[in-house]
């Protein structure tokens, strides 16, 4: 069992997440990303009718198993994860990571997790299940 | 609603030909720093993050290739359907070992299901593509399905 302490309702600790253009710029660049909406402002505004540069989808469930791997600290792995896009992120907005533990039954455990903007729109939506070591 | 087609669903089990990837420690350290890693496994390229195979997905093609908006063309595994506009609808993977650096991984892409919902704004079309990420000798890595919503 892990050295810390897991019980249904648990929280983990929040991380909030703020995506700038660099970020944006090297992330897209390193996973081979073109699309326009991620880096030229006015095609996304012009073309594609968003206030802003869009924050990937994957990036931001990149950015929740983040969260549960800093979590598990090295003492459990992820076995199962699934997330999905609600809403558009933009750059620049600040969006809280938060989950809690929804079951637990020995060595294994289930996640829920989301990121939410200021505003309290929830933008990603997740699932992970891991298993302690 | 019937906007499936008995043409359309035989095109469920359609698979395109396996390619193969090799995880590079550089490739998994660019990844880490321009996702906001912290974890020393990821930063120091030992380690793949899960959602670092998405990158492998991407096809790499000529620039006179892309489309208007910058994308590369869809999958030939998309349909066409009589529904246009596509969007994402959510991966779910299911983990069976850690990927390294200096792995050599294999994809392979199928069409797994197509079925259809009737959405708050009309009719929806899901199609649900099985990304499966084996070493070379067939060991499984990842399994990822992925759903993609026409409306």
């Amino acid at each position: 069992m892990p050295s810390f302490n897991i019980r249904e309702g648990g929280a983990l600790p929040r991380r909030d997440f703020k995506a700038d253009t660099v970020q944006l710029f090297l992330y897209n660049a390193a996973i081979w990303n073109p699309h326009r909406i991620h880096y030229d402002l006015s095609y996304t505004q012009e073309h594609e009718g968003h206030p802003q540069l869009l924050i990937d989808g994957p990036l931001q469930g990149d950015w929740l198993t983040q969260m549960v791997e800093e979590w598990l600290d090295g003492e459990g792995e992820l076995t199962a994860f699934r997330y999905s896009n609600r809403q558009a992120a933009y750059i620049g907005e600040v969006l809280i990571a938060e989950g809690r533990v929804t079951s637990c039954d020995g060595m294994v455990a289930e996640l829920s997790l989301c990121l939410t903007k200021q505003d309290g729109i929830t933008t990603t939506v997740a699932v992970a299940n891991v298993r302690f070591t | 609603m019937n906007l499936l087609t008995d043409e359309l669903r035989a095109l469920i089990g359609t698979e395109l030909a396996p390619f193969e990837f090799e995880v590079t420690r550089n490739d998994i350290k660019k990844y880490a720093v321009a996702t906001g890693q912290r974890q020393r496994r990821y930063l120091e390229g030992d380690e793949a993050p899960l959602l670092f195979l998405f990158s492998a997905m991407m096809p790499v093609i000529p620039l006179s290739e892309l489309l208007p908006d910058g994308r590369q063309p869809d999958s030939s595994l998309i349909p066409e359907l009589p529904l246009k506009r596509i969007m994402a609808g959510g991966s779910d993977y299911q983990i069976y070992r850690r990927a390294y650096a200096g792995d050599v991984l294999v994809c392979t892409q199928k069409l797994t299901d197509l079925y259809e919902k009737q959405g708050g704004s009309g009719p929806l079309i899901f199609m649900v593509f099985e990304n499966r990420f084996e070493t070379s000798v067939g060991e499984p890595v990842v399994t990822e399905y992925l759903t993609r919503i026409a409306r």
